[in-house]
């Protein structure tokens, strides 16, 4: 059974997602690391799609995923696997917006649930800066906008 | 002033989560807020402080008493914030959740021709 997800932030720099998949970590670990499948589903917003998808999956490589909403907007991230297993993937990416953002270790783990999977993905970024950055980074078309609104919201409040 | 991190930091904590729902309902002084925790009041009031400082919530001088309340505007926005965060991740996984299924199907149909 699949199960709401559930998003908790962490200490000062941490984002923890999880979510239960039913479907065995087997598949998950494919829709992971096989470009033909990450492509249909690590996209953002509807419209989105993900025109570069290049990516060794084992310690020590790499990746460039490259996302458009077919117009005017576009973007890239790079990583580099740290380790790659049937359970767990741990990576280091970070998005050219264009500008670099810090980099974002992020470690997935598929767990054994009844018939299917319980996914954990722990996001760790530097700083509490980076972290508010990449919660602020989930609407990319308006980023920098909505990041400035808030600060002023808050800054007033 | 008041920093976009330093409020998500400050709801990273179930104590300061408690406390701003209790300040949801009404304002309340540091010493009604400490009472359904088993914690110190000194620990109560930093964690009030860490809330203060990132523009949370707010102290009213009344006489001797200093009341806390929430600043709707900020704490709204911020849940606000979150939640289009974890949209954008439910929409993957939704989308996720399909590919699982056209993969498991792909599976039966291998196993079916053997």
């Amino acid at each position: 059974m699949t199960t709401p997800l559930q998003l908790i932030l962490d200490g000062d720099t941490r984002i923890v997602v999880t979510r239960s998949f039913a479907a065995p970590p087997a598949l998950l670990f494919r829709a992971h690391t096989e470009p033909a499948l990450i492509r249909r589903w690590m996209i953002g917003p509807d419209g989105w799609s993900m025109p570069i998808c290049d990516c060794a999956p084992r310690a020590g490589g790499s990746f460039r995923f490259g996302w458009t909403n077919g117009t005017d907007t576009s973007f890239d991230a790079t990583g580099e696997y740290l380790e790659v297993t049937p359970e767990r993937i741990v990576h280091v990416e970070r998005m050219f917006l264009p500008d670099r953002t810090p980099d974002n270790h992020v470690d997935t783990r598929f767990a054994p649930h009844g018939n299917g999977t319980r996914m954990t993905l722990t996001m760790t970024l530097p700083t509490p800066k980076a972290r508010a950055a990449i919660i602020a980074s989930g609407m990319p078309d308006g980023l920098e906008d909505s990041y400035a609104r808030l600060e002023t919201i808050l800054a007033k409040a | 002033m008041p920093q976009l991190d330093a409020a998500f930091a400050a709801l990273a904590d179930p104590t300061r989560r408690a406390i701003l729902d209790r300040l949801a309902v009404g304002e309340a002084t540091a010493q009604d807020l400490a009472r359904p925790f088993p914690i110190s009041q000194p620990a109560i009031s930093r964690h009030l402080k860490v809330l203060e400082d990132a523009g949370l919530i707010e102290t009213r001088t009344q006489g001797t008493s200093r009341p806390r309340r929430l600043k709707p505007d900020a704490v709204e926005e911020l849940w606000d914030w979150l939640g289009q965060y974890r949209a954008l991740w439910e929409a993957r996984y939704a989308r996720l959740d399909d590919v699982l299924t056209d993969l498991q199907k792909a599976d039966l149909q291998k196993d079916d021709s053997r």
